[in-house]
């Protein structure tokens, strides 16, 4: 970069400087240049790279899948899932995501997305619900839900989470979930709180969204379902939180229980009004 | 019987920029299961992108391609309406073809 | 009353019902939280349900964290004193064992979870909530940097008897840092055996030892 003998820094270094501000411009074209380079940290480095992963996110496969099944005709009672209520009324996809987990009157609970999925799965097509939620992640049917539940988020992207508390199965499963948030057990006896309960902390480099409150709960929430580049697959909330729990040395919970969909709702009525950024793509 | 590809063809200035997401294990040979044996080698060797039926790009791939691999490119002079088809054939013999137009 | 008006309470108490159905007690919701609990898991691997059996002292600092109060300092005594009896000096009398194996512990985040085969050995995932040495940049901020912990210290020669109370706290510490601040977030190495004293030993070189790059 030197104005004394580069060609092609001719049009750089003006004809005439004397040397000495040859020099001095060398040296602080060096210095901006080396300011520029040590502001550049992992984290930077790591978030240009989510940048670039954006554009061909292989969750849009599990996307199309998942429409797919959702219009094909299958089970033991041959029908499609376009009948299945997910709390906006028979049918109705669009924006059903950002609602979800609520009450439903025909099973007298409070239900996550894929927990109700399962439900739609039983009545209208004759799957065997329990079955189902003891087949494990990765395998024959899960395979088919995880898609299908991308799909069904796709539907809401862009829209902001708005759960309802007006039921009050619907304000008790938020006490729970939030007692649950904040259980230690296991042998590290950690709970979601030690990770997840503080502003601008992370565990090696990957930073940790405090689920407590705005923005930290709609951003951690509302990624899930994500595709998982470093193991490329498709995790929906269920499989998140399962991961969460092993690596908390908990024992396993249980597909569709109780303890995930509470954690849904303490989550989801933290994230109100944040937008739903699923299906998202993650390391 | 793979899954589809999801295929985006948009034209702007005269050219088009193709998008394709395809479906794939891309299993490179080298990893080893539980119990220590090697996992055989699974994954896409030749890619052709077509314009109305003419090709206009190939493509060698090898265990390096990730897992659900994304291409982008460009081709010039396309317009929309114009089809584009991806084909991808990987080491088993196993071939899809998929199509979409140029919006 | 008349008919209209009878229809009226009707429909308006039956809204009311809906509405006003109370709300447990917060006794009751611990309550509902427990139950849940015990219905919501199952046994894998190694991992047993008594790991979420309850616990008084996790039930008290998580309690605290929820709520933002603070223990009251008798119980949070209580709960360090409890924490404290668990904690032995080593039994081969030494407190220092190798940095460069201690380093390894540091790195590993294996063990105990129910993917892990029971009786493996487990790792201390230290780096995963703290920064230790200055070369390993992938390190966690949810526990404060540990570089230069011996130099920082003072402690110029671990086996020194200006040393014995940070080496004897850093072993406890390591042991069980419940002793020492009842509701800490850091778990309990040596009390929940996930930790041997071996490694415990190799954990303490890699922080105390003048030679260990964390003090260099």
């Amino acid at each position: 970069m030197s104005c004394l003998n580069s060609q092609a820094t001719a049009m750089m270094c003006p004809r005439g400087m004397t040397a000495r501000i040859q020099i001095a411009l060398t040296v602080t074209l060096f210095a901006w240049a080396g300011a520029a380079m040590a502001q550049k940290s992992s984290a930077d480095s790591i978030a240009e790279y989510r940048t670039m992963l954006q554009d061909g996110n292989p969750a849009d496969l599990f996307e199309a899948k998942g429409e797919d099944l959702w219009k094909q005709k299958r089970g033991p009672k041959n029908a499609s899932l376009e009948q299945c209520d997910l709390g906006k009324g028979p049918g109705v996809v669009k924006g059903a995501w950002v609602e979800l987990p609520r009450y439903f009157a025909d099973t007298g609970r409070v239900q996550d997305m894929e927990s109700r999925l399962l439900t739609c799965m039983q009545t209208l097509q004759g799957f065997n619900a329990e079955a189902l939620a003891k087949t494990p992640f990765g395998k024959d049917e899960q395979n088919n839900v995880t898609a299908i539940a991308t799909w069904i988020s796709a539907e809401s992207k862009g829209m902001t989470f708005n759960l309802s508390q007006s039921h009050v199965e619907e304000r008790k499963m938020y006490e729970v979930g939030k007692r649950l948030f904040y259980l230690r057990g296991g042998s590290h006896d950690f709970a979601c709180a030690t990770c997840h309960a503080q502003d601008d902390k992370r565990i090696r480099l990957q930073d940790l969204p405090n689920l407590t409150k705005q923005p930290g709960a709609a951003n951690g929430f509302g990624a899930w379902p994500a595709y998982r580049v470093s193991n490329g697959q498709m995790w929906g909330m269920q499989l998140r939180l399962n991961d969460c729990y092993r690596q908390q040395r908990f024992p396993y919970p249980l597909f569709g229980s109780e303890a995930t969909i509470a954690l849904g709702v303490y989550m989801g009525v933290n994230g109100k009004g944040g937008d739903a950024t699923a299906p998202a793509i993650k390391r | 019987m793979s899954d589809p590809m999801r295929i985006r063809a948009q034209a702007a200035g005269g050219n088009a920029t193709i998008r394709v997401l395809m479906s794939h294990e891309m299993e490179s040979g080298q990893r080893k299961d539980g119990n220590g044996k090697i996992i055989p080698a699974w994954h896409i060797q030749d890619v052709t992108a077509s314009l109305n039926g003419k090709p206009v790009m190939t493509a060698e791939w090898g265990p390096a391609v990730s897992k659900n691999p994304f291409l982008q490119f460009t081709i010039k002079g396309a317009k929309a309406g114009d089809k584009v088809a991806i084909t991808w054939k990987d080491n088993r013999g196993e071939s899809r073809t998929d199509e979409a137009a140029v919006t | 009353m008349n008919r209209i008006d009878a229809l009226i309470v009707a429909v308006a108490t039956t809204l009311l019902a809906a509405c006003s159905t109370p709300m447990p007690s917060g006794a009751e919701l611990d309550k509902l939280t427990q139950d849940i609990l015990a219905r919501s898991f199952r046994a894998e691997g190694q991992a047993k349900l008594e790991r979420i059996s309850p616990d008084e002292d996790n039930r008290l600092c998580a309690e605290s964290d929820q709520t933002g109060v603070a223990l009251d300092a008798k119980v949070a005594q209580a709960i360090e004193a409890r924490n404290m009896a668990t904690i032995q000096p080593p039994k081969d009398g030494k407190f220092l064992g190798d940095w460069k194996q201690g380093e390894a512990i540091a790195q590993s985040g294996a063990g105990k979870t129910w993917t892990d085969k029971e009786g493996s050995v487990n790792g201390g995932n230290c780096y995963n909530c703290h920064q230790i040495s200055q070369e390993e940049l992938s390190y966690g901020t949810l526990g404060p940097s540990l570089y230069n912990y011996g130099k920082l210290r003072g402690v110029a020669n671990p086996n020194s008897v200006e040393s014995k109370p940070i080496v004897e706290y850093t072993w406890g510490k390591l042991h069980n840092a419940r002793a020492y601040n009842a509701c800490s977030n850091m778990p309990r190495f040596g009390h929940k055996g996930i930790l041997t004293e071996v490694q415990i030993q190799h954990v303490m070189a890699l922080l105390l030892d003048p030679a260990s790059p964390v003090n260099k």
